[in-house]
């Protein structure tokens, strides 16, 4: 049984812990949900320094060639950070769709700057509140020109190009954001700390991913990147818990430590549980992820929702511990509440993911998945 | 990252295999265990006694123990390599699980070379079965807080009290058993810890008729029981320290709980026709079965986590202390949605039901899960003081004489 992370890439873990730490602190995402920049572009060059951006593009591009189970790792940590950087677009969805379904060509010219972070990269696909579901695609590409409109992009506003889920020739279709047709809109959400754009295309010019020719390439992408947002999660929920465990350890009412009432003490014990679930089942995902296993479907719905619950209970209740204060704007408990929430909304909800998860387990044998 | 086994340990489970296919019956698929189903069965435990003889012979009993237990002096990796193929057979080793995996290694701990020359070898080869003889009607969660009472009599011991929730009383030939030798100092500090042989007079076993209906416990009294002092496992005053060995052992040795799980769920609702169709149309039963597939597929994970460490020969990390806590829960609440599916037609009990009634049996079994080996309440706080690192509670008896503790039962 070997069903862990090497000695190497627990390596990479602790110096991912170490650097952003250091570089990293909560006053980091707070700069930016002040409104200070729309990310942190210094500590994004400093990743890029590090081969993170890169980290799953193979060598031949300019990428360190760690894999994907390197990125995974160090999703942890970004989301221990609530770091304030577009990694989950640029890295688990622009950089995969062009890994998945890219040309020839639009691989060799933009592999090369994603993976020195020179470029960054987001996804597109929601158009409508409510559930995603490929056939009712707004967004149409004709000869190369493309019309529509993306809401909640997240990091829209400064990526250099989109992958667009749409219809015409191919599913997905890549769009230079800074050419002509593009009209970018920053919105406002629940989590400043990472800044999302509506995108309106009016023909703007556009290039089919000549690989994406059914609609299943939107999910199999989104289900990458559930694996390695499922790690973010699982690294903002610990970070969540481990802050409410300090104060629950040093808070004082009625005479003694809050953390030596059983009401505090099951709630955290309850909060420890869903994220234990949520560890296995993001290694499980990352298991998939990396052998390419027919199973990815399955083990990335199952780690998407485990790591949606518990993101959620984590978060809440790290407000519910701290009381009254967690409630400030001056606490950080919010920081990870928002993030929580963002994370588990990105990619779609949760309930859309147990139905997804379902809907997989139909056509598969129960008995011999479980063995 | 992969599932796959190192060569050693790959060999060592066709070894295992290769032993279980000669001797025991492979497990159909669909087999669900019911709750101690097989016990019940005349003759299972004659049964299991003989399959326990011919493991031992092989070298599968005390796997990880070291040889001069009798063990084969194997690694903790072999012991699960094992259990996991035997769960794939019909092979009823539970009954051995107290002696094996708590009694015997708490008495090789504590007690003398003699104790362990007398006791474990029969113990490994299955005729010997031993029974816990811990929690009493005032002493459970705060199993410290017994009263069973030990008095010195010469080069002996002189035993009155009881015990209860005794699994297998009636079949147990040795019980560990730890009682009051001094009430008149801080609970913890006046118990010892000896071995009963059940066969002894004043001993009486009466069966307790669970709310399931079935009889697995019993409630043990002991009349002037007389007990040597050579039976006694460490020092007077020290029981304590020695019960928390079995305790430890009891919390580690912690399995999965048996019957109906995700597939049986899942495979009903696919049978069964609710008001706009199948019921695996229904949007609110697809995310009640995908939580229970994210909780299942996340114990099993979080097994092949603990797997791991022991592979690479580390501790393993405090993530197994989930496992009871989840799957008591999960089990309980797939008994009841499983009925709830069946609609009126779920009160029925029988064979006949869907899954042979166990989705009925385990509506009324399920609730000891949660309370055997560590309540709910229980493992939450061991994971809060012992993971997550927060204070215990203040102890209002901690320090004060065993005699001058409030209870709310009569003295």
């Amino acid at each position: 049984m070997n069903f862990d992370f090497s000695d190497d890439l627990k390596q990479l873990r602790d110096e991912a812990r170490r650097f952003l730490t250091e570089r990293c602190p909560t006053a980091t995402p707070r700069r930016i949900l002040e409104g200070e920049a729309p990310y942190d572009r210094a500590l994004w060059r400093e990743m890029a320094a590090m081969g993170w951006t890169g980290a799953a593009i193979p060598e031949e591009y300019g990428g360190a060639g760690l894999g994907r189970l390197a990125v995974c790792v160090l999703a942890e940590e970004l989301g221990r950070a609530v770091a304030p950087v577009p990694y989950a677009s640029s890295v688990y969805l622009a950089t995969e769709a062009l890994l998945a379904y890219g040309g020839a060509a639009q691989q060799a010219a933009w592999l090369p700057r994603l993976a020195a972070g020179e470029t960054i990269g987001c996804f597109a696909v929601a158009e409508h509140p409510g559930a995603f579901v490929a056939r009712r695609l707004d967004a149409q590409a004709t000869d190369g020109r493309l019309h529509g409109t993306k809401h909640a992009v997240a990091d829209g506003d400064i990526a250099d190009f989109a992958i667009i889920a749409a219809r015409g020739g191919a599913w997905l279709h890549l769009v230079d954001l800074t050419g002509p047709g593009v009209r970018r809109e920053t919105i406002a959400t629940i989590d400043p700390t990472r800044s999302h754009a509506r995108l309106t295309f009016d023909a703007a010019p556009a290039e089919p991913l000549p690989g994406a020719d059914s609609a299943d390439a939107i999910r199999h992408i989104l289900d990458r990147a559930a694996v390695m947002m499922a790690f973010e999660q699982v690294g903002n929920a610990q970070a969540a818990l481990d802050m409410a465990c300090v104060y629950a350890r040093e808070r004082y009412a009625f005479g003694r430590p809050i953390g030596s009432f059983q009401a505090i003490k099951h709630k955290l014990a309850e909060v420890y549980v869903a994220l234990e679930l949520a560890r296995s089942n993001a290694y499980y995902g990352a298991w998939a992820l990396n052998s390419e296993a027919a199973e990815l479907p399955i083990a990335a719905a199952v780690a998407r929702i485990a790591a949606c619950d518990a993101g959620w209970l984590a978060t809440k209740e790290n407000i519910q511990t701290h009381g009254g204060m967690g409630f400030t704007w001056a606490f950080d408990c919010h920081l990870f509440y928002r993030r929580a929430k963002l994370l588990g909304l990105a990619l779609g909800s949760s309930r859309e993911w147990k139905h997804r998860l379902i809907a997989e387990l139909r056509t598969r044998n129960i008995s011999a998945l479980a063995a | 990252m992969d599932f796959e086994d190192t060569p050693d340990e790959a060999a060592f489970r066709a070894e295992a295999r290769a032993f279980l296919e000669a001797n025991a019956e492979r497990r159909k698929p669909g087999d669900v265990e019911g709750y101690r189903r097989g016990q019940d069965t005349p003759g299972a435990i004659e049964a299991a006694q003989a399959f326990q003889a011919k493991k031992h012979a092989a070298g599968f009993a005390g796997i990880a123990w070291p040889t001069e237990w009798g063990g084969r002096g194997g690694t903790p990796i072999q012991q699960v390599i094992y259990s996991q193929e035997e769960a794939k057979y019909k092979v009823l080793s539970s009954v051995f699980g107290i002696g094996l995996a708590m009694a015997i290694p708490t008495i090789c701990t504590w007690g003398t070379p003699e104790h362990r020359a007398r006791f474990a070898p029969p113990a490994l080869r299955g005729e010997e079965i031993w029974c816990q003889l811990f929690s009493e009607p005032s002493g459970g969660s705060d199993l410290a807080q017994l009263r069973t009472r030990a008095e010195r009599d010469g080069d002996g011991w002189i035993v009155n009290g009881q015990k209860i929730w005794t699994s297998g009383a009636q079949y147990c030939r040795f019980g560990i058993l730890v009682a009051r030798t001094d009430p008149n100092v801080p609970k913890h500090a006046g118990l010892t810890f000896f071995v009963l042989d059940m066969q002894t007079p004043g001993v009486e076993i009466r069966p307790i008729r669970q709310m399931s209906g079935s009889s697995h416990f019993n409630e043990v009294f002991f009349t002037n029981v007389r007990i040597p002092d050579t039976m006694r496992v460490g020092a007077v005053g020290k029981g304590w320290r020695v019960a928390l060995t079995t305790l430890m052992n009891e919390r580690y040795g912690m399995r999965e709980a048996p019957g109906p799980d995700f597939a049986e769920v899942f495979e009903l609702a696919r049978t069964i026709e609710l008001e706009d169709g199948p019921a695996l149309d229904n949007a609110a039963v697809q995310e009640r079965l995908a939580e229970w597939y994210m909780r299942t597929q996340g114990l099993r994970f979080t097994k092949y986590r603990t797997m791991t460490a022991l592979s690479r020969g580390q501790t393993p990390g405090p993530e197994s202390s989930i496992t009871k806590l989840v799957a008591a829960n999960k089990l309980q609440e797939i008994a009841a949605y499983g009925l709830d599916l069946l609609g009126m037609d779920g009160v029925a009990m029988g064979k006949d039901q869907p899954i042979e009634g166990l989705f009925e049996e385990a509506l009324l079994y399920s609730p000891a899960l949660r309370i055997a080996g560590g309540t709910d309440e229980i493992l939450r706080n061991i994971i809060a003081e012992r993971v997550l690192g927060l204070p215990q509670d203040p102890r209002v008896d901690k320090d004060i004489p065993y005699r001058d503790v409030p209870t709310g039962a009569r003295g």
